[in-house]
Formats: structure tokens, sequence, C-alpha cells
């Protein structure tokens, strides 16, 4: 079976018309359906957060059958992804895509969690540092994308569970954790 | 029997009449009625269709009407027959009832009989009158008689339908072939002849000439035709194959050319796009037949107007045509694809039979891994490639194809996607055309 890095690929992904955008009703749902559920499941594992139309992306494209999106289909699935709230249009311009493997309501969850675990219920803590410290290194929030941490971090305070408040350097801001 | 009635009238399967060999269609006139009262029990031949010929008067029951299963059947009166047409008397009587032609006719030897036309329909009765008599005058059966002993090349075959016979109609090979556009020219001669009536005498002797120079070429084109076929059936195997094609191309072509009546506007009338499509029915049948069931209606506007020769049609007199099918009880129909193209197919013609070929075609080992483009399909199938593509698009419309677009062309596949399993992405079932798809893919990458 064909691999992408470790990811393992299905074996419709050598199928041609899978790389072109079905216009029959059935077909073009079962196209998309396929679609979403690998860009979730390759971003998953790759931690990738962030899709670029105009850039490349490995999953776009296929050199062993010589296929690849159009730009059209690429936004066709990545429209697909937002309408069911699991990715979002960065720009006006659908330049660029955030996709959200967990939602963020699923994110919120990981890092009270994540909280919990690590006994830092009344601590305080940089949003730097949740995103890159020692304690996050091997969970699913080491490297979390800084947009996606921030509006997880909002549920919470939202629910009164943290305050983010202005750190004394400019560019980070503070977590005080109340749990 | 034959004293009582006409002789019966033979139909095609769309209603057109059936013609003798050389005849044309002169006049056609609807909501006629056909009386006499010289027989006892004859017929009652109300509002129908009274087409006159160069050889024969026809009456049609007019289908087309809601009470078609009572009407009579169709008759004809060999205009042979005739012995008399009585001129109408212009008085004031005649101005309130409808026109009526009386003729007197002689259906055998002892008996003679007066027979009346009434015409209730709103056709040109002087017109159709003085077409009347010219084609009794001209005697046009007599001429036939005449060809076919001067020609004589024929021997059985050509001599076996003769006139009278009628079986075949305008499809009778010999008639096809011995009218072609001379025909034609005849007509159009006639009608200058008609309108520029300062030069009659002159005229008449144009037609005369033109008529023994047809006769001339009829002869050679049918001596033609023997030659090619006696030549192909006897010697075939020493001949080469290029000439054998040669000649088979050469005949096709011969047979090709040729509705011996064409219907034209000036001989309809107002009945000229109902009958044009009667006519345009049976002619299809045989192209129909040849390109699978299926047949572009630019293809049947070229065949159609070729068969006609000098008399053509436009577009939109053909599209007419094939739209009043939907009226009549005929073996074709119109269809348009979601496209936009319109083809001329059989009732009977089935898509199934058509995606079960296809569906053949891309399941093969090699079609499954690369698809078929159009012309791929144009060929297997055996059909022009616009068509192909019609039958792919509505195959894949259906869920059994899908395309693939790519820098190579625009190709089918066959439909792969319901057979994915969405809860397990890597999942291959052991059976299936998914199953055999994945075993086909990775051996080529092997190789």
């Amino acid at each position: 079976m064909q691999k992408l890095g470790d990811f393992k690929l299905p074996h419709f992904f050598n199928y041609p018309p899978y790389f072109t955008l079905q216009p029959v009703r059935d077909t073009r749902e079962k196209q998309v359906q396929l679609w979403k559920d690998l860009i979730l499941d390759y971003c998953r594992t790759q931690k990738i957060f962030v899709i670029g139309l105009e850039e490349d992306f490995a999953l776009f494209s296929n050199p062993v059958i010589e296929r690849s999106l159009s730009h059209e289909a690429r936004e066709a699935f990545l429209s697909a992804l937002v309408s069911e709230g699991r990715a979002e249009w960065l720009d006006k311009g659908h330049r660029k895509c955030l996709i959200l493997w967990h939602r963020v309501q699923d994110w919120a969850d990981i890092i009270f969690r994540f909280v919990k675990d690590n006994g830092l219920e009344d601590s305080v803590m940089t949003v730097e540092e949740i995103r890159s410290g020692i304690e996050s290194r091997g969970t699913e929030l080491h490297v979390i994308d800084r947009t996606i941490l921030m509006r997880a971090l909002r549920v919470l305070e939202q629910k009164g569970k943290l305050a983010i408040f202005k750190g004394t350097s400019a560019d980070d801001e503070g977590v005080k954790f109340s749990m | 029997m034959a004293t009582n009635s006409l002789p019966k009238a033979d139909l095609t399967s769309s209603g057109r009449p059936v013609f003798l060999q050389n005849e044309i269609e002169c006049s056609i006139l609807s909501s006629v009625d056909l009386e006499c009262d010289d027989i006892p029990n004859f017929p009652l031949l109300k509002s129908g269709l009274l087409v006159l010929t160069t050889h024969r008067l026809l009456w049609l029951p007019d289908n087309s009407s809601s009470s078609s299963s009572s009407s009579a059947a169709a008759v004809a009166l060999p205009l042979s027959f005739l012995t008399h047409i009585f001129s109408t008397k212009k008085s004031v009587k005649t101005l309130f009832h409808s026109p009526r032609v009386r003729f007197q006719a002689s259906l055998d030897s002892s008996k003679s009989v007066v027979m009346t036309v009434v015409m209730r329909g709103k056709g040109d009765t002087d017109a159709f009158l003085a077409k009347f008599w010219e084609n009794w005058r001209a005697r046009a059966w007599e001429n036939d008689v005449q060809t076919q002993t001067q020609a004589g090349v024929g021997s059985s075959s050509v001599s076996g339908s003769g006139p009278g016979s009628g079986s075949g109609g305008f499809y009778t090979r010999e008639g096809a072939v011995r009218m072609v556009g001379v025909s034609g020219i005849l007509r159009k001669e006639q009608e200058m002849w008609e309108s520029t009536d300062k030069s009659l005498q002159e005229a008449f002797q144009d037609l005369n000439a033109l008529m023994s120079k047809a006769k001339e070429m009829v002869i050679l084109a049918e001596k033609m035709r023997q030659k090619l076929l006696s030549g192909s059936n006897s010697k075939s195997s020493a001949t080469n194959d290029d000439e054998v094609g040669s000649k088979e191309e050469m005949q096709d072509w011969l047979l090709s050319v040729g509705i011996v009546s064409p219907v034209t506007k000036e001989s309809a009338g107002a009945l000229y796009h109902q009958q044009l499509s009667r006519q345009l029915a049976d002619y299809v049948r045989i192209p129909l037949e040849r390109a699978g069931g299926m047949i572009n209606l630019i293809d049947v506007y070229c065949l159609f107007n070729r068969a006609r020769g000098t008399e053509l049609i436009s577009p939109d007199d053909l599209l007419r045509a094939c739209s009043l099918w939907e009226k009549f009880d005929v073996p074709v129909m119109l269809r348009k694809f979601d496209s936009g193209v319109m083809v001329i197919q059989n009732k009977s013609h089935s898509d199934e039979e058509v995606f079960a070929r296809i569906k053949a075609l891309v399941t093969n080992p090699d079609t499954l891994r690369t698809g078929i483009s159009a012309s791929d399909a144009a060929m297997t199938l055996g059909i022009a490639p616009g068509m192909a593509k019609e039958h792919l698009l509505t195959a894949e419309s259906k869920g059994l194809l899908c395309r693939d677009i790519s820098p190579d062309g625009f190709r089918f596949y066959i439909n792969l996607f319901p057979e994915i399993n969405t809860d397990d992405v890597y999942l291959v079932k052991d059976y299936g055309i998914y199953n055999t798809w994945v075993r086909v893919a990775s051996a080529s990458r092997l190789e």
C-alpha cells in the first residue's frame, strides 16, 4: 500500500476519478465524504492545522498516477469541511483554511484534561508555555495552532475555568487556571 | 368481387401509401369522401385522404383522427381504369355544397361506373382537377411498360416486381435506382412549363426530349447495377478485395440515392409536414438499422436530403416532421439528450442494452486501469464519437461511470465510489469490482 511519509494511503488514492470533481450528485457526495475523511485523518496524524490552497499540499496530488486536484476541487472539499464545522476559512479569498480535526469544544476539553492531569488547577501559564512547554510534550496540545488554542481558551474562560490576561511582554498572554 | 370494390392499396407501417415503380405523388387533399352509387355495397369511404399520383387515385382512411378503428381500408383506383372525367358545371348550386369531381371508370371490361369525389376540406379543388386531368392524359403507366420491355436486362428479378405488384414501395431497389433525381428534374421541368405557358409548345418538346433521355439514363443505371451484381456474385473469389469493396460501395451509393416520390409542399400542401413525417419514418428504418438503433439528426438530414435528390427540405421541416411522430403510430422516435444533441432512435431501443455493453467495455483489466475515451467507445460500439459521448454521459448520470479529466484528456472509468466503505477506507472486500480494480492497479505498478 502506498504511503505519504508515515501516513498510509487508501487504495482509491490511485483511482484517477478521485482527483476529478464528479458532476453527478450521488457520486459527488461519496467523493466529497471520502476527501473530507482523508483530509482530517491526514492532518491529525501529521499535525497540520492550516492548508494553503495555493501552496503544495501532499495530499492534493498523486505523482504515481500523475493527477492532482484542481483549485475548484480543493475549494469544494475544504468548503464541505467548513460547512460541517470541521474547518474555517482564514481569509475572505478562501486561500487559507484552518482545519479543526478536533472541534474547538473538543480542544477545550483536551486542555481541561491536560490541566487536571498535570495538577495545574490553580497555576498560571503563558499561552506559549501550553503550546511548547515540558508539560504538553507528547500530548496533542504540543505545537497546537495558536489561533485554535486561543479559541479553546476563550471557551473555557466563558465557563469561568480560567482567566486570560495580558502578560508583561506584549507578544504573549498569560492564563490563570481556576478549575 | 372485383366488380364490387376497388383494389386495395398497400400502406407502409407509418401509413404512407406504397408506391409503384416510377409512381409520383402529385396532390393530396384531406377530408375527402369517395362515393359510388353504381356499385352495390360500395364501402363507406368518408373523410379520408385523397392522394393523386401519376398512376393512381388513392383514398386512405385518415388515421390521425380519433375514430380510426372504424374507418375503411385504403383503396386505389389505377388511372388507367378511367374512361371519362366530367367537367364541373358552375352553377348557383355548386356554390353551396362541397366541391365535387365526378368521373367514369371501368372496373372490369363489361361494366363502367360513375364515382364522385366530394371535397369537404379546404384544398384547392381547381388545382386538383387540373392535375387529375393532366395525369390521366399523361398515361405514365404506359411508359413504364415500354421501359420494362426496352430495358430487358433485369430478367427475372426486375419483372418480378413490375408495376402492379407494388411490393416494397419506394424501397424497391429497382425503383430507387431508376428514378434517382430524374423524377425531381422532371417535376421541376413541369413546374416551369406550367408557369410560363407562353412557350408551351416548345417546352413540350423539351419535356419529351428529357423523357427519352431519362429513359436512357434509367436503362444505363439498371445495366450498371446488374453488372455490379453479377460481377460480385460470380467471380468475387477471383477479384481482389479492393475491387469488391469499391463495387459494394458503388452499389451502396446507387441504392442510397432516390426516394421515388418525395413529399413536397406543392403536392401535399397543408398536409406537408404530416406526410413528410410519415415518409421520413419509413425512410429512416434502414439507416437506423445500420447505425445500431440510434442515429444523429444531422446525419439523417444529410441522408434524407440526398435520397430526395432535388426536393431538399430545410432543417426546420425535418425537426417538425420528427416532432409529429408523437402523434402517429410509427416505430421511431425523436430523442433529445441533456446536452441538446438530438437523435432518432427505434422505440424498441433500450439504454440498458447500451449500458450493458459500456459496462463490459470498462471492466476488462486494461480499461479498468486506464479508463476509456469517447473515441474508444465509438470504435468498440461501432457508432459515431459524438453519439458515444452521449451514451457515456448518460451512463455517468446513471452512476455507472465517473469521469477523469487530466492533461491526457477526458476519460471515463467504472464508478468505484459506491464500493468504497466510508467507515473503513482501507477495507477492500475479497470480491467485487473494487477488489478487481485494486489487484489490477497494484499489479500494473509493480511492472
